[in-house]
């Protein structure tokens, strides 16, 4: 018998609203599963069960009441840890945040709340959603629930290890430069990064505010729409929140892949892709075509300066958005003998390593004699990256790339920041050009067995042409495997 | 400071205002704006620089920054942009301040300015919009920064909507960058975007200033904390006497920010090594570009007041009015306004009567009433009626001065107030002949004076019949009388 | 395009870091690393091209002034590492920067 906890969001959504199952039990059944994995993977920083059990409860009475219901009304979710929420410790896997809990709701979790999310917790990341893996996580080292000693990719990787794991149906991530999409596809999972603007920034504890977007990590192609249908549209409380009506993603998925043009980017099929990724990708690629797809080859001359731009311009962004972390007003104080020393101590012993490096990199990128030479100069680079985009997508409808150039390695196995840095070579290109990406899972690598993933890059805001391409895939290619950790132990 | 003594030096200052706009709520979140009140009140997590949170830019605030720059003659930027000016400091929440860089709201305008009859064009290099800071309140040591034991931070102005507004080096004289704040404090107080109170802090001057012999570039000086107007004035005075003193002595002046002393009288150093800020400026990633429409630029400026300086010239113009009077009607728009009600309204006054009971009668009153000018409790028709009443014989002047004060302080009708109170002016010869017969029938020792021509007695007559007649007697007539009766 | 161990230094000072030997020189090596690999950006022929800040063209996004009520002081001051009579208190202030 399936398990409550094994289905996904749509399922448990219409579940509850028709009144197969209560959203207690559904509570339950996610509580109890979280709990006899979470010594193993370690997704979570904080649980939030009795909030949990609460706003089941009040799921149920609404439910019993035959009040209207909102179309995730039951259904459990995590939220990663940069998410904002009111009275719930926040963190962001950072020393300097141990102790805080915001005294306002991030738009998104708001709109999951009133959607009828119900909350089990907060998942771990790379401290501040700095890092490819979790491994800068201050607090723990999540794990891949396909392999135990592999990363489960990051900066979401809490989150992605956490539905893969059958924690959660759903979660959200946020995706700077591939923060969702790479863990997604290390997980096995789908994870999407909205355009740039789809979804409120509003509550995301800032990185990268030119380029930080939040999104689902789900099971499937239909949950994803699901999610996003909840948390996108115009939010006053971002300048650059994007207006217009939210589309419906869920009534766009059965449209097909037949006649679409999609383009396989030249710059990342080959070379710096591992050989077992680009069999499964090439495949995948196939499969498009079998459902009548007419796929070409395009090229992004820029597309391979991408990691190149963004670490000139991520860390910049970043540098002046922690400045707020002074240990003033909240979070972690070590005192000086005056203000400045106060600063210095707190900020020394609150952010962990790459997070000190990437603020002396953007410090040092902004500082007077460098800016133009690094980050003007890449925010014109950034230009360049955006036409080539508009470029391939005037002859393509979608383009298609690996979600990540190897499957999921090891803990401990990449050092060099440098290194870690190139794991991102897929999906940083798009987060650069403001463009929408999905990453769905292709199957598993011969070499390793884990998860490989496939990477849809939409035109600004066409999320349904993207989605419905996902979801034509998936239908085909059929879901993945579950991962060991899966079977009841 | 003479001028002529040095002449072979020359003082060159620019000024830096910042001024507080007067919006409903904070420039980047929907906080009320205010003055005063229990600490960290008036915040939320925006304005506290709360991770996650996000700026929203205050239509008002963009509006009357556009204003500003308009009344100072600048370009309006097509394109405008917030960029963030990074370094740390305790009572700046995000320890960046959203501020503009180079492309402001407006540039390239200009500021005439008058000192005793003379005019002077003082540049406009940039008005732009950022955010105020919180406050530092400094504990022990006597409560200032440098020997205080700790701080305590209160973010209730934190995001306050600041306009800068950056002179150019033109203003050669303390004099002259006096006039330049006032008439700066003037235009603003006219657009009604700010309270302008200097000792509030919601404006506050500061200057740069340098000495040196023609054709040379002096070090420049920052004087900070200056508090009035008058301060200024003060501090660049002594400034620039301190300087020429530093160079006649044969020694070069220190590059250096100096704190005027208002108590002391003097300027003292606050640091001389110019620390090279290194602001990291970059264009503020959460708020998008201002591109103001052709037509919401056609509308604004449609909807800009008269400037005082305009109004001035238009008053000694037009109205023949004195460059005195004409400098103390266009000195708030509440009274140039006041002015020109009751010039509307009067039927028998002249603008010259108008303007006199304005500038003398009502000022003195007015100087009791806190913000009187800005705000004189008073309407134009109400003033119209009692300078018509003096003018038409109803009232005497000193009569006519007690019925202004109740008008003030009753907001009532002075001829109500006259007619109630039965003050009012009897020029009837039939009516006072009778008095003045009564006053000379009891006093024949003192009519007998008079008319041997002894002079002296008639003041006390004149007393008598007033107080015969309730004080009610019209003197110019009382006075032909007497004269008729004792001739 | 490498970077020296004094600018390091610098930067650490204007980002409020106090890092330890270790670190400096850890950082030193590492920030030239990445520096060098980033300098790639600079062969990119950028002439006459705009720089992007914003990957959409939203402008003139305005809020109306209208007040939304304050948080209140209790909850202000919640997550205050040190507090004084409604206010945050921080150790002495050494330059006057403001």
């Amino acid at each position: 018998m399936t398990e409550l906890w094994e289905r996904t969001a749509a399922d448990l959504a219409s579940l509850v609203a028709s009144k197969q199952v209560s959203a207690a039990e559904v509570a339950e059944s996610c509580i109890a599963r979280t709990n006899e994995v979470e010594g193993d993977v370690l997704s979570y920083l904080t649980l939030t069960p009795e909030a949990a059990r609460a706003k089941a409860a009040g799921v149920d009475a609404a439910v019993a009441a035959g009040e209207p219901l909102g179309p995730l009304a039951g259904v459990p979710m995590a939220l990663k840890d940069i998410i904002c929420t009111e009275g719930i410790r926040s963190t962001a896997a950072s020393k300097i945040l141990d102790t805080y809990i915001p005294p306002y709701s991030a738009t998104v979790a708001q709109r999951l709340y009133d959607a009828g999310g119900v909350l089990l917790g907060k998942t771990n990341l790379d401290e501040f959603a700095m890092g490819s893996s979790t491994e800068n996580s201050a607090y723990q080292v999540t794990r891949n629930p396909w392999d135990l000693s592999k990363v489960p990719g990051g900066s979401s990787g809490g989150s992605a290890a956490a539905v893969a794991a059958g924690q959660a149906p759903f979660s959200i991530g946020t995706d700077t430069g591939g923060s969702i999409r790479q863990p997604a596809a290390l997980c096995g999972v789908v994870g999407l990064k909205p355009t740039y603007g789809l979804v409120p920034r509003y509550g995301l504890i800032a990185f990268a505010s030119s380029l930080d977007q939040a999104g689902p990590i789900t099971r499937d192609v239909r949950d994803a729409a699901l999610v996003l249908g909840a948390i996108a549209g115009l939010d006053p409380k971002d300048s650059t929140s994007l207006p217009g009506p939210v589309p419906d993603y869920m009534g766009a998925l059965d449209k097909g892949v037949e006649g679409l043009k999609i383009g396989v980017v030249k710059e990342i099929s080959g070379e710096g892709v591992n050989p077992a990724v680009q069999t499964r990708f090439r495949e995948a690629v196939q499969i498009l075509e079998k459902l009548g797809a007419q796929v070409g080859e395009v090229s992004l001359p820029t597309f391979g300066y991408g990691i190149d731009i963004y670490y000139l311009i991520a860390p910049a962004e970043a540098s002046s958005n922690l400045a707020r972390f002074d240990g003033v007003r909240y979070g972690l104080r070590i005192d000086g003998a005056d203000v400045e020393n106060m600063n210095r101590n707190s900020r020394a012993a609150g952010f962990g390593p790459e997070v000190k490096r990437r603020i002396m990199l953007g410090t040092y990128s902004l500082s007077s004699g460098y800016y133009d030479a690094y980050y003007l100069k890449a925010q014109k680079a950034r230009t360049l990256i955006a036409r080539d985009f508009a470029r391939a997508y005037e002859q393509f409808d979608l383009l298609v790339s690996p979600s990540a150039p190897t499957t999921a390695f090891g803990i401990g196995e990449i050092t060099d920041p440098l290194t870690m840095y190139l794991s991102d070579i897929c999906t940083v290109p798009s987060s650069l050009a403001g463009a929408a990406a999905i990453s769905v899972p292709a199957g598993l690598s011969a070499d390793d067995g884990l998860p490989v993933g496939i990477q849809f890059m939409a035109k600004p805001l066409d999320e349904t042409t993207m989605l419905s391409a996902a979801y034509a895939f998936e239908q085909e290619l059929g879901l993945l495997p579950k991962p060991p950790l899966w079977s009841p132990s | 400071m003479n001028p002529t003594e040095a002449p072979d030096l020359v003082t060159t200052i620019g000024l830096e205002v910042h001024v507080e706009l007067k919006t409903n709520t904070k420039m980047f979140c929907g906080c009320p704006v205010g003055f005063g009140g229990e600490p960290n009140s008036r915040v939320c997590p925006v304005c506290l620089g709360h991770p996650g949170t996000l700026p929203t830019m205050n239509e008002k605030a963009v509006e009357y920054t556009t204003k500003i720059a308009m009344a100072l003659g600048c370009d309006i930027a097509p394109r405008s942009v917030f960029h963030r000016k990074n370094y740390f400091y305790p009572d700046m929440p995000k320890n960046y301040q959203i501020s503009q860089y180079d492309l402001p709201v407006g540039e390239r305008g200009s500021l005439e300015v008058e000192v005793d009859g003379e005019f002077y064009t003082v540049g406009i290099t940039r008005a732009h919009l950022e955010e105020d800071t919180g406050k530092s309140l400094h504990i022990g040591g006597g409560g200032r920064i440098h020997d205080a034991d700790y701080s305590l931070e209160d973010f209730n102005r934190a995001g306050t909507p600041l306009v800068e507004i950056v002179s150019e080096p033109d203003i050669t004289s303390p004099a002259v960058a006096r006039a330049y704040a006032t008439e700066l404090r003037s235009i603003l107080e006219y657009l009604g975007v700010s309270d302008v109170r200097m000792e509030e802090g919601s404006m506050r001057v500061d200057a740069n200033i340098s000495v040196a012999p023609p054709g040379e570039r002096g070090k420049k000086v920052e004087v900070k904390n200056m508090n009035s107007l008058r301060s200024v004035f003060r501090a660049l005075e002594y400034e620039e006497k301190r300087q020429r003193e530093v160079l006649r002595s044969g020694g070069s002046v220190t590059q250096s920010t100096r704190h005027w002393d208002e108590k002391a009288g003097r300027t003292q150093e606050l640091r001389t090594k110019e620390e090279a800020f290194d602001y990291r400026y970059f264009p503020e990633p959460d708020l998008v570009p201002l591109e103001p429409a052709v037509e919401w630029l056609r509308q604004l400026r449609e909807e800009q007041p008269e400037l005082p300086i305009e109004r001035a010239k238009r008053y000694q113009r037009d109205l023949g009015l004195s460059s005195y009077d004409a400098g103390v009607l266009r000195s708030t728009k509440a009274l140039g306004d006041l002015f020109e009600q009751a010039l509307a309204a009067a039927k028998k006054a002249d603008a010259k009567q108008v303007s006199n009971w304005v500038t003398n009668d009502l000022m003195s009153l007015l100087a009791a009433v806190p913000e009187g000018t800005k705000n004189p409790p008073l309407t134009g028709s109400n003033l119209a009626e009692l300078v018509d009443m003096v003018a038409g014989g109803d009232l005497s002047k000193s009569q006519a001065q007690q019925v202004l004060q109740k008008t003030l302080e009753t907001g009532r009708r002075p001829r109500e107030i006259a007619d109630e109170s039965g003050i009012k002016q009897v020029s009837d010869e039939g009516a006072l002949e009778a008095a003045i017969d009564a006053v000379l029938a009891a006093n024949p020792d003192v009519a007998e004076r008079l008319r041997s021509g002894d002079n002296k007695p008639f003041g006390f007559l004149m007393g008598e019949v007033m107080k015969a007649t309730k004080g009610q007697g019209n003197p110019k007539v009382v006075s032909g009388l007497i004269r008729k009766k004792i001739s | 395009m490498g970077i020296g161990r004094q600018q390091v230094e610098h930067v650490a000072k204007l980002a409020r870091l106090a890092l330890t030997e270790e670190e400096l020189n850890l950082f030193e090596g590492q920030l030239s690393a990445i520096l060098e690999h980033a300098a790639t950006v600079t062969k990119l022929d950028t002439e006459g091209v705009e720089p992007t800040s914003h990957s959409m063209p939203l402008m003139n996004v305005l809020r109306p002034d209208v007040v939304i009520p304050p948080i209140g002081s209790a909850a202000a001051l919640a997550n205050a590492p040190a507090e004084e009579d409604g206010h945050f208190r921080v150790p002495r202030i050494l330059d006057d920067e403001s």
